[in-house]
C-alpha cells in the first residue's frame, strides 16, 4: 500500500488541473463533486496507509518511497521521494481529512460565487502542495511544497480581488512570507554547504539527520535559527504574524483550511521534522519557545477586544500556534504535534462555524451586530460552543488534553516562566472565546431588520462537516490521554520519529524521569489548576457578556466601564499594539522610498553625472567666456567667440541620451581600471 | 605550377565537416535571398515557411556535428560544446521565425530581408560558439551584431529607430573596446589562437599589465553583449524598440553566444589567470544581479521589465563563469538552454498580447487575463514563475545548479547575493501574475488587449512547446545536464 503514497498528492493535483482548465465549462455540481471526491479518495488512501503503518513493528515505521530521480549532477543527487513515517502519516490524515470536510463545506458556502471553479482549482492545488510539504522525503521537496502553499495562500486570500482590502491582504501575506522564506532558503543553503563540506551530497532527511551530529554547534544554531525565521513567516509568529489577521479577507473555508488547520502549522511541522537538528541547538530551542509563548500571550491579548468574528479567531490561531512553538521549542515535539492535530479539529470547526454565522447574517462579521443567533442556528451554535469549550481547555474535550500536555511538558522541563505565561494565556483564551460565544449566540439580536429577516440555518453540506468536526473536537483527545502504562497513545505512535531528538535531550537531562510517581501526582494537580484557570476565564466572560449572569457581576465588571477605566490599555489592544503602524513607519515606507531611489539612481544620478559633466564644461566655458569678456576684453575677442561656441556644442551633446549611456560605459571602465590599478 | 589541392587542404586542415552547420545556414540564407527576389509583398510569409523548414532540417546536422579536433588551421573547433550552443541558437531562431509571421503582419511590416537577416544573426552566433581564434570570434560577433542592428530597426517607428541607433552606436563602441582587448592579447601572447594562448599561459608573468588591460577590455566588450552592469543601459531601449520576436532572439541568442565564448575563453585560454579575472567578474555579477532585479520592480512596460529581468539573469549566469569548473560551466549551459525556452515562451505571450499599433505592452494590459484567457494566463504564469526560479520549473533547477556550484566552490557571498536577487525578482514577476489573476481589465470594450489577442496555430504550438519544455526541464533536468557535463569535459 505504501508504494502508492504518491497517489495522495497526485489526486488533488489532477483535480486542480481539470477544474483549472475545463472548470469554466463544467457545471458547479460537477466541479464541487469532482474536487471533493478526489479529496475523499486521497483521505481513504491516507487511512489505509495509517492502518498499514500501525500494523508494522515500531522500528520499521519509517519507509522511504522514491518516485523518480529528479536531478543528478556529479556526486549530488535529488530524488522526488516521500517519507512515510508516523509524523507524516498523522499530517496527511489531518490534511486530507480536514481538507475533505472543508471541500464539502465549500460546495455549500461558495455556491453563489461566480468563480466557483477557480476556487476549487486553487483549493485542490493548495492541498497538493501541502501534501508535498508534509510527505516530502528531502528538503527540496519540502521546499517545493513550502513555496507552493505560499503561492496558493496568496491566490486564495486575494480570491475576492474586486475588494481592495482583499488584494492588499494577499500582497501583505506574500511580502511578509517572502521575508520568512528568505531566512528559510538561507538556512537550507547553509545546511547544504555545511554537509557538502563534510562529503555528504544528499538532502534526504535520513542522511542529513544521521550526520547532524558532526556539524559544529555554532553552525547548527545558525541553521536552525534561519529555518525558524521561515517558520515564523509561514506560521505567523511574532514579529511576522501581521499577515494572518489580514488574511481573513479570504473566503471563510480558506481561513479554516489554510489559515487555521494546515498551512500555518507547516512551521511547527518543519521544526518537529527537524527535531534532530533542533535538539542539537539548545539556544535555538530557547528562542523558539520564547518567541512562541510571547506570541501566544501577545495575540491572545489582542483577541480580547476584537469585534470582528473572524479576527478573534485569527488572533486565537496565532496564539495557539505560539503554544505549539513553545512545545517544540522545549523539546516536547509530541505535545506540539498533538496540539497541532487537535487544533486542526477545533479551530477548523470554529472557523467553519463562523462562516456559517456569516452566511446566515448576509455577510456581516461584526459581533456587535449579532446576538441571539442560537434560536435560529441550532446546529451551528451547538457545534461552535463545542469548539469553544475544546479550545478553552475543559476536559474531556480534545483541546484540554493537548494544551495540558504542553503546559505539563514545559513545567516538567523546568521552564517556569513559560508555564506561567502559558497558564495566563489559557485563561485569556477561555475568556475571549466565550466572549465571542455570548456576543454571537446569546442575548438580543442586534442586527437590522433586513438582515434579521434573512437569518437561516446553513444547508446540509455545511452543517454535516461541522458535526463531524465537532465529534472530532470532542473525541480527538483520546490519543493523548496520559496515565497509560507506556505514556499516551500519541507518544507511543510518534516516538520513533522523535527518537533522534529525544536521545540527545535525554542524554543531557537524564535526571528528569527519576521519580515518576511524584510527577504523576503533580501532573494531576497542574491539570486541575489549568482547568480552574480555563473555567475562571469562562466565568469572567459570562459575567461580562451573558445576560442572565450580568446581574451578579460587580459594578466595575462591565465591558464599557472597563474600556473607559483602562482606556489606554484598551486602545492599545484594540489597535493591535500599533504593530502595523510601526511596520509602516519603520519598514514599508523606507523600502518604498529606497526602491524609488534605485530607479532615480539609474535615471537620475547617472543622468545627473552626465549633466553635471556637461554643466561643468559649460560653466568652465561660461567662466572663460566672462573672463574673456571682462578681463581680456577686446584683446582676444575671436577666441571668446570660439569658446562660447564650444559651450553650446557641449550643451547640445549632453542633452541626448546615447552620450549618457556611453559615458556610463566609459565611467564603468574607468572605475574597473582604477580598481585594478589600486589592487595591484 | 601545379597546385596539389589535397596537400593544401592538408596543411590548412580544411575540414569542411567542422563547418557543415554554418555552411548549410549560409546556403539557406542565400536561397532565401534569391526566393525573396521573386516574391510579391503579400506572399512574403511563404519565406518564413521556407526558413522554418530549412532550420528544422539543419537542427539535427548541428546537433550531430561533433569533431573535437581544431580545423582550418586551428580557427574553428566543432566540439560537443559548440554543438550544444548551436542547438540553443537554432531552437531560438525557430521560435523567433514562427512567431514572426503573425507579428510582422500585425505591425504591417512584412519584409523578406527580415528572415534571412535572422539567419545571418544566427550564423554569427554559431561562428562565435565554435570560434577557436579571437579573429574568428570577432567576425562572428560583428556578423551577429550588424544583423541585430538591422533587425532592431525593422519596426520603422520612433522607438524602433531610437533603440536601434542606441544599440548601434554603443555596440560599435563596445566592439572597439573588445578589439582593443584582442589587440593587447595579441601583443603579449603573439597569437590570437586560443589553443596557443592556453599552451603558453604558464609562461606569462602574473604581473603583466598588458594582460590585465586585455582582460578588462575583453570583459567590458562581452559584458556589453550580455548587458551586464554598468554596460546594460542600451538593452531596455533596444528591447522595447525592436519587434518582439527580435527582442526574444536578442535576449536569448546574443546572450547565449556571448556566454558560449566567455566560457571557452576564460575557461580555456585564460584559465591560468583565473585569479585575475574572477574578482572582476565577481563584482560585475553581484552588481548586475542587484541592479537588474531592483530596477525591474519599477518598470511599467512588460518588455522593459523583461529586459531588466534579463539583466538580472545575466548576473546569475555570470556566477557560473566566476566559479568556472566543470559543474559550473555545465550549469551555465543548462541555464542558457532553459532560458531559451522560458524567455521565448514569455516573449511569445508578449508578442501575442501586443496590439496592431504596437501598444498593449504595458503590465496593466495584463489585468484580468486569467478570466478571459485562462490557458494563456496559466502559461504566462508558468513562464514567469520559471524565470523567478520557483520549483518545479526549469528556471528553478537552472538557478539551483549555478548556486550549488558556487557554494561547492565556496563563493558563499556571491551565492547569497544570488538568492537575494532571486527573492527580490519574485516581486515583479508576481506582480504580472497578480494583475492577470486578481484584477479586472481597465477597459471592458473590445479594444482591450485581453480580449483582442488572436491565437493562431503558430502561437499555440510555440506556447505549447515552450511551456512543456519549461516544465520537463524542471522535473527531469538530468538528460540535458548530462549532455552539458559531457560537452564541458572536453573543453
Amino acid at each position: 500500500m505504501v508504494q502508492y503514497v504518491w497517489l495522495i498528492p497526485l489526486l488533488p493535483l489532477i483535480g486542480a488541473f481539470i477544474n483549472g482548465v475545463f472548470g469554466s465549462r463544467l457545471s458547479k455540481t460537477t466541479v464541487g463533486v469532482l474536487a471533493s471526491a478526489l479529496m475523499g479518495v486521497s483521505f481513504i488512501i491516507a487511512c489505509s496507509i495509517f492502518v498499514h503503518i500501525i500494523s508494522l513493528p515500531v522500528h520499521e515505521r519509517s519507509i522511504e518511497v522514491s518516485v523518480y530521480n529528479w536531478m543528478t549532477s556529479g556526486q549530488f543527487s535529488v530524488d522526488i521521494n516521500f517519507l512515510v513515517d508516523p509524523l507524516s502519516t498523522l499530517m496527511i490524515l489531518v490534511v486530507t481529512g480536514v481538507g475533505f470536510l472543508i471541500h464539502v463545506y465549500s460546495t455549500g458556502y461558495m455556491h453563489h460565487d461566480k468563480a466557483f471553479w477557480r476556487f476549487f482549482s486553487y483549493l485542490n492545488l493548495f492541498v497538493f502542495f501541502m501534501l508535498m510539504l508534509v510527505l516530502g522525503g528531502n528538503y527540496l521537496v519540502m521546499f517545493l511544497g513550502w513555496e507552493g502553499v505560499g503561492l496558493c495562500s496568496y491566490l486564495l486570500i486575494g480570491f475576492w480581488y474586486e475588494k481592495k482590502s482583499a488584494s492588499d491582504a494577499g500582497k501583505k501575506a506574500f511580502v511578509v512570507n517572502r521575508v520568512g522564506d528568505f531566512g528559510f532558503i538561507l538556512g537550507l543553503f547553509l545546511l547544504f554547504w555545511t554537509l557538502s563540506d563534510s562529503g555528504i551530497h544528499s538532502l534526504n532527511y535520513g542522511e542529513v539527520f544521521a550526520h547532524a551530529g558532526s556539524i559544529d554547534p555554532a553552525t547548527i544554531t545558525i541553521i536552525t535559527l534561519l529555518l525558524f525565521v521561515g517558520a515564523c513567516g509561514k506560521s505567523a509568529q511574532f514579529p511576522l504574524y501581521v499577515w494572518l489577521p489580514d488574511a481573513m479577507e479570504g473566503p471563510t473555508p480558506v481561513s479554516a483550511l489554510i489559515h487555521a488547520a494546515t498551512m500555518v502549522t507547516a512551521g511547527v511541522y518543519m521544526v518537529a521534522r527537524n527535531n534532530a537538528l533542533y535538539s542539537l541547538a539548545p539556544f535555538t530551542g530557547e528562542i523558539v519557545a520564547s518567541v512562541g509563548i510571547f506570541t501566544a500571550f501577545f495575540a491572545a491579548s489582542i483577541g480580547l477586544v476584537q469585534n470582528d468574528i473572524k479576527k478573534v479567531l485569527a488572533y486565537s490561531t496565532v496564539s495557539q500556534l505560539g503554544y505549539m512553538f513553545a512545545a517544540v521549542g522545549v523539546g516536547a515535539y509530541t505535545a506540539g504535534v498533538f496540539h497541532l492535530m487537535t487544533h486542526a479539529f477545533f479551530k477548523g470547526l470554529l472557523f467553519l462555524g463562523s462562516g456559517s454565522v456569516i452566511h446566515a447574517m448576509s455577510g456581516e462579521q461584526d459581533m456587535r451586530k449579532m446576538g441571539g443567533l442560537h434560536k435560529h442556528l441550532k446546529f451551528t451554535s451547538t457545534t461552535f460552543i463545542i469548539g469553544a469549550v475544546a479550545i478553552a481547555g475543559i476536559p474531556p474535550l480534545a483541546g484540554f488534553w493537548s494544551k495540558d500536555e504542553i503546559l505539563w511538558e514545559v513545567f516538567e522541563k523546568g521552564h517556569i516562566y513559560i508555564w506561567i505565561t502559558g497558564l495566563v494565556t489559557a485563561g485569556m483564551t477561555a475568556f475571549y472565546m466565550f466572549r465571542q460565544v455570548f456576543m454571537t449566540f446569546t442575548g438580543e439580536c442586534r442586527a437590522d431588520e433586513h438582515t434579521k429577516h434573512h437569518i437561516h440555518e446553513s444547508p446540509k453540506s455545511m452543517t454535516v462537516p461541522l458535526i463531524i468536526l465537532a465529534v472530532l473536537a470532542v473525541t480527538g483527545g483520546v490519543v493523548g490521554i496520559p496515565f497509560f502504562e507506556e505514556g499516551t497513545a500519541a507518544h507511543h505512535f510518534l516516538n520513533s520519529v522523535f527518537s533522534h531528538g529525544a536521545a540527545v535531550v535525554n542524554h543531557q537531562g537524564a535526571a528528569a524521569h527519576d521519580s515518576e510517581a511524584i510527577y504523576g501526582g503533580l501532573e494531576f494537580i497542574l491539570m486541575i489548576v489549568s482547568v480552574c484557570v480555563g473555567a475562571l476565564g469562562i466565568f469572567l466572560a459570562s459575567l461580562m457578556y451573558y445576560e442572565p449572569m450580568k446581574k451578579y457581576a460587580p459594578s466595575f465588571w462591565k465591558a464599557e466601564v472597563m474600556a473607559s477605566k483602562f482606556s489606554g490599555l484598551y486602545t492599545l489592544l484594540y489597535n493591535k499594539w500599533y504593530v502595523d503602524e510601526i511596520y509602516d513607519a519603520c519598514i514599508v515606507n523606507p523600502i518604498k522610498r529606497a526602491c524609488a531611489a534605485c530607479l532615480r539612481f539609474d535615471l537620475g544620478v547617472l543622468d545627473g553625472m552626465v549633466n553635471g559633466a556637461g554643466w561643468l564644461t559649460r560653466f568652465a566655458a561660461w567662466l572663460s567666456h566672462k573672463f574673456d569678456i571682462y578681463v581680456i576684453d577686446g584683446l582676444v575677442n575671436s577666441m571668446a567667440t570660439g569658446v562660447s561656441l564650444d559651450g553650446r556644442i557641449l550643451r547640445r551633446l549632453s542633452s541626448g541620451q546615447i552620450q549618457h549611456y556611453a559615458l556610463v560605459f566609459v565611467l564603468g571602465l574607468i572605475v574597473i581600471f582604477g580598481g585594478f590599478i589600486l589592487g595591484y | 605550377m601545379i597546385f596539389n589541392n589535397a596537400a593544401i587542404m592538408q596543411t590548412l586542415n580544411v575540414n569542411l565537416n567542422a563547418v557543415a552547420p554554418v555552411a548549410l545556414m549560409t546556403v539557406l540564407a542565400i536561397v532565401l535571398m534569391v526566393i525573396d527576389f521573386f516574391l510579391k509583398r503579400e506572399n512574403k510569409f511563404s519565406l518564413g515557411i521556407v526558413t522554418l523548414i530549412g532550420l528544422v532540417l539543419i537542427l539535427p546536422v548541428a546537433a550531430t556535428t561533433v569533431d573535437p579536433a581544431p580545423a582550418f588551421g586551428g580557427m574553428v573547433i566543432a566540439d560537443a560544446y559548440a554543438a550544444f550552443f548551436n542547438v540553443v541558437f537554432i531552437i531560438a531562431a525557430i521560435f523567433a521565425v514562427v512567431i514572426s509571421n503573425d507579428y510582422l503582419r500585425k505591425i504591417s511590416s512584412e519584409r523578406g530581408e527580415y528572415y534571412y537577416i535572422i539567419i545571418f544573426a544566427t550564423i554569427g552566433m554559431m561562428v562565435m560558439a565554435s570560434a577557436n581564434d579571437l579573429v574568428n570570434l570577432y567576425v562572428g560577433l560583428e556578423l551577429m551584431s550588424l544583423s541585430f542592428y538591422i533587425l532592431v530597426a525593422m519596426r520603422r517607428s520612433a522607438t524602433g529607430a531610437e533603440g536601434a541607433l542606441k544599440y548601434f552606436i554603443l555596440g560599435a563602441f563596445s566592439s572597439g573596446i573588445l578589439l582593443y582587448g584582442i589587440t593587447f592579447t595579441y601583443g603579449f601572447a603573439g597569437t590570437t589562437n586560443l589553443t596557443e594562448i592556453a599552451r603558453m599561459g604558464v609562461n606569462l608573468s602574473s604581473a603583466n599589465h598588458y594582460l590585465l588591460i586585455a582582460i578588462i577590455m575583453l570583459v567590458a566588450g562581452f559584458a556589453f553583449k550580455i548587458a551586464a552592469f554598468p554596460f546594460h543601459l542600451w538593452s531596455p531601449d533596444a528591447y522595447e524598440g525592436a519587434p518582439t520576436p527580435v527582442t526574444a532572439l536578442l535576449s536569448v541568442g546574443s546572450k547565449a553566444a556571448a556566454f558560449a565564448f566567455f566560457l571557452r575563453f576564460f575557461g580555456g585560454a585564460f584559465h591560468e589567470f583565473h585569479a585575475h579575472w574572477a574578482g572582476l567578474l565577481w563584482i560585475l555579477s553581484a552588481a548586475t544581479m542587484l541592479v537588474g532585479a531592483t530596477v525591474a520592480i519599477q518598470q511599467k512596460n512588460i518588455v522593459r521589465m523583461l529586459a531588466y529581468s534579463s539583466i538580472a539573469h545575466a548576473g546569475i549566469i555570470l556566477i557560473g563563469v566566476v566559479v568556472m569548473n566543470g559543474f559550473a560551466s555545465a550549469g551555465v549551459m543548462f541555464y542558457m538552454f532553459v532560458y531559451a525556452f522560458m524567455n521565448m515562451g514569455a516573449f511569445t505571450v508578449v508578442a501575442l498580447m501586443a496590439r496592431n499599433d504596437g501598444t498593449g505592452k504595458s503590465i496593466s494590459d495584463y489585468k484580468g487575463l486569467a478570466g478571459r484567457r485562462p490557458v494563456l494566463a496559466f502559461v504566462m504564469a508558468l513562464f514567469l514563475l520559471s524565470l523567478a526560479g520557483i520549483p518545479p520549473t526549469g528556471g528553478f533547477t537552472a538557478k539551483f545548479f549555478i548556486l550549488a556550484s558556487a557554494i561547492e566552490a565556496r563563493y558563499y557571498w556571491l551565492a547569497a547575493i544570488g538568492v537575494i536577487s532571486t527573492v527580490i525578482s519574485l516581486f515583479f514577476y508576481a506582480k504580472v501574475i497578480f494583475y492577470m489573476y486578481m484584477k479586472e481589465p481597465d477597459a471592458l470594450d473590445d479594444m482591450a488587449p485581453v480580449t483582442q489577442a488572436p491565437s493562431t496555430l503558430a502561437y499555440n504550438i510555440i506556447i505549447f512547446i515552450t511551456a512543456v519544455s519549461t516544465m520537463v526541464l524542471g522535473l527531469c533536468p538530468t538528460p540535458v545536464m548530462d549532455m552539458a557535463i559531457a560537452a564541458v569535459s572536453h573543453l
